[in-house]
């Protein structure tokens, strides 16, 4: 029972840990007031620059570089549409979706059915030897610990510090922020660029832990699930925690009831996270006043500098 | 020749595949050939076995035919659209290569009475309308067969695609097979819905381990979960390809479904004419199944899943070899005779042993 617990646990947090990453970056990139529907194609394009990273280097902690820098760059093609072009945010974060899953699996193709060596886990001696704790708390792969770090870190920013505040500020009122003479675009560009390596981070996660090899479209919707958490969470960091693992479990669970023996329709049980995320957003939306008070009011309007 | 079908894959939808992706010949005179896949060609799964037979076709025919394929077809209205646009460019043969593609590929047989199809895994035919299919289950056997001596706790894992008979044929021939040398031995299972989903068959294959499985078998085609009990240092079976590159201490064997001589054959009876629709199910014995290497398994073992396979060959054993008796415990055929072959392709029921119930 304890070893099924454990492995239980072990499994989740593999699960939970692209989706905590992703929404992570995402958050940061609305609370500056910019909607970028893109994560998916950032994912994808983050996966497969880890996987090919690490595979010339042969190191997959090179290779997670590699994918944060692979989501970042293409993140910029986002900025130059919507930021510096004024483009719609939903269609140019859209286009980002499907040209990134048909520029992966371009890159990609010369690296199907190629498998690495996974990103290595933790092991302190003594530490990750304990029981049931060991393992779950100090035998996870470095990138368990970045997703909690990177919420922390991103919480601490926004609430306490001055490039907090602005990019705050930039979110809920860009005139004002352009008035008090701050380089808005500017600013959201670098959010931006942060979202895409998240995501990246996010995809790197995919195809060098959760899976050990490249394959077209692997994150499977996952990008779409981390921008509902963002909602979910009402734009507070923390609430991603618990957003990400809620639906780590029921992604995971949904196989382990059937191995139990559970007769549900696979459909409906490949249906589950989606399901299960309308039935939080519509929950989260029946509370108004909570996302007027943390909604960054001007999510998803292009700025142009008047004057 | 990677750059045009990736090309076609970045602007995203199969209709620019239709319209810039085949290899066009330059005589007319020469006959074409063209296969629809599921997947992508580097599935290393289902659809690279047809990329591969394929390939044999080019290599046996050289320039007398010209070949073409259309890969990542989805089993929805655009496989109509794919399979109509084949038909009109002048193909001749077109094999569509998934259990899906069965109602489009009718329905263009029917609009087109001269152009010839073969519908892989289906059940409809016509005059112009042919199927073929490989009897899976008979390789499906010799994998219970290995399970059952291998397996410390006797449950096996089997990650399943979605229930239709094909797929309940296989967990029944594998649990059947286990029970020939471990008559305890159970089965649990899960589907996820879909053939080709790494992310899903991971999470599947450590939902199962997590639960006592402790030797896992797949229908589905990517090497995931191979990969998964690598890391946990069990073993597990590959699916329609030898996957042992990936899981090279975890690999017992896997099926390959060989379709290379059955594609040559009927190209030959297209550039004959005598090109006539049939309904073949080739196993073992017609070398449309064959086995990878056995490894990573005691000798002891590895010489039982040989003479199993000669026997399953020489129709000594048969997999389906009436007297099992199903979940609810009622008998199922007669013994010591073979269910029929339309008991095979409508199989609904799930054999003594297996844990969980089929959705409904």
């Amino acid at each position: 029972m304890i070893v099924l617990l454990t492995n239980i646990m072990l499994s989740v947090i593999v699960t939970s840990t692209p989706l905590l990453l992703a929404a992570t970056g995402e958050l940061v990139v609305e609370k500056a007031g910019v909607l970028n529907l893109g994560v998916e194609g950032m994912m994808l394009v983050g996966a497969i620059c880890g996987f090919a990273v690490a595979l010339k280097t042969g190191s997959p902690t090179i290779g997670v570089l590699g994918g944060m820098i692979g989501g970042a760059l293409f993140s910029l093609l986002f900025s130059v549409l919507a930021l510096s072009f004024l483009a719609a945010q939903v269609p140019a974060g859209l286009v980002l979706t499907i040209f990134g899953s048909g520029l992966s699996a371009l890159i990609g193709a010369a690296y199907v059915g190629i498998s690495i060596e996974r990103l290595p886990h933790l092991a302190i001696p003594g530490l990750s030897d304990i029981p049931i704790i060991g393992p779950i708390l100090f035998g996870e792969d470095i990138l368990v610990y970045i997703s909690f770090v990177a919420v922390v870190g991103v919480s601490l920013v926004l609430r306490y510090t001055h490039v907090g505040l602005v990019l705050r500020a930039v979110g809920d009122s860009a005139d004002a922020g352009h008035a008090l003479g701050y380089d808005v675009i500017g600013i959201r560009y670098l959010a931006t660029l942060f979202g895409g390596a998240m995501a990246g981070l996010a995809g790197a996660y995919m195809s060098l832990a959760y899976n050990t090899s490249w394959s077209e479209n692997m994150t499977a919707g996952r990008g779409w699930i981390a921008l509902a958490l963002v909602v979910f969470s009402t734009w507070r960091p923390f609430w991603l925690i618990a957003g990400a693992y809620l639906f780590g479990s029921i992604m995971y669970m949904s196989f382990f009831l059937q191995g139990f023996g559970i007769a549900i329709p696979s459909q409906f049980v490949s249906a589950l996270p989606y399901i299960a995320t309308v039935v939080v957003l519509v929950i989260i939306s029946s509370n108004k006043a909570r996302i007027r008070m943390s909604a960054p009011a001007c999510l998803g309007k292009p700025f142009h500098a008047t004057s | 020749m990677m750059n045009r079908r990736a090309f076609n894959t970045l602007l995203g939808g199969t209709a620019a595949a239709v319209g810039s992706g085949l290899v066009t010949s330059a005589e007319a005179a020469v006959p074409k050939v063209a296969f629809v896949y599921l997947g992508p060609v580097g599935d290393f799964g289902w659809t690279y076995q047809h990329e591969v037979g394929r390939q044999e076709v080019v290599k046996h025919f050289g320039d007398k035919v010209s070949t073409s394929f259309i890969e990542n077809v989805p089993e929805s209205a655009d496989a109509e659209r794919v399979i109509a646009a084949l038909a009109a460019k002048g193909n001749q043969l077109i094999f569509t290569t998934s259990f899906g593609y069965m109602n489009p590929t009718l329905k263009v047989a029917t609009q087109k009475p001269k152009t010839f199809f073969e519908h892989c895994a289906g059940y409809k035919h016509a005059d112009n309308l042919g199927t073929y299919n490989v009897r899976f289950y008979e390789g499906r056997y010799i994998q219970g067969v290995i399970a059952g001596k291998m397996s410390k706790t006797g449950v096996i894992g089997y990650i399943g695609s979605i229930p239709i008979p094909e797929v309940v044929m296989g967990m029944n021939a594998t649990l059947l097979g286990m029970r020939s040398v471990n008559p305890n031995a159970k089965m649990k299972f899960v589907f996820i819905n879909s053939w080709y989903d790494p992310g899903k068959e991971g999470d599947a294959c450590k939902a199962l381990l997590d639960q006592g499985c402790d030797i896992i078998t797949q229908h589905t085609d990517s090497p995931a979960a191979l990969q998964v009990c690598e890391q946990r240092g069990l073993k597990a079976f590959g699916e329609a390809t030898d996957m042992i590159k990936f899981a090279s201490k975890t690999q017992l064997t896997s099926p390959v479904n060989n379709w290379g001589p059955y594609y040559v054959k009927r190209v030959q009876a297209l550039l004959d004419g005598t090109w006539k629709t049939d309904d073949i199910w080739g196993g073992l014995d017609a070398d449309m199944l064959v086995m990878a290497p056995y490894r990573n398994m005691p000798d002891d073992v590895m010489a039982l899943a040989k003479s199993t396979e000669a026997d399953i060959k020489a129709g000594k054993i048969l997999p389906f070899n009436g007297g099992m008796k199903d979940q609810s415990g009622a008998q199922k055929g007669t013994a010591g005779k073979s269910l029929d072959d339309g008991q095979l392709a409508s199989m609904n029921w799930l054999v003594e042993g297996i844990e969980g119930k089929l959705p409904s």
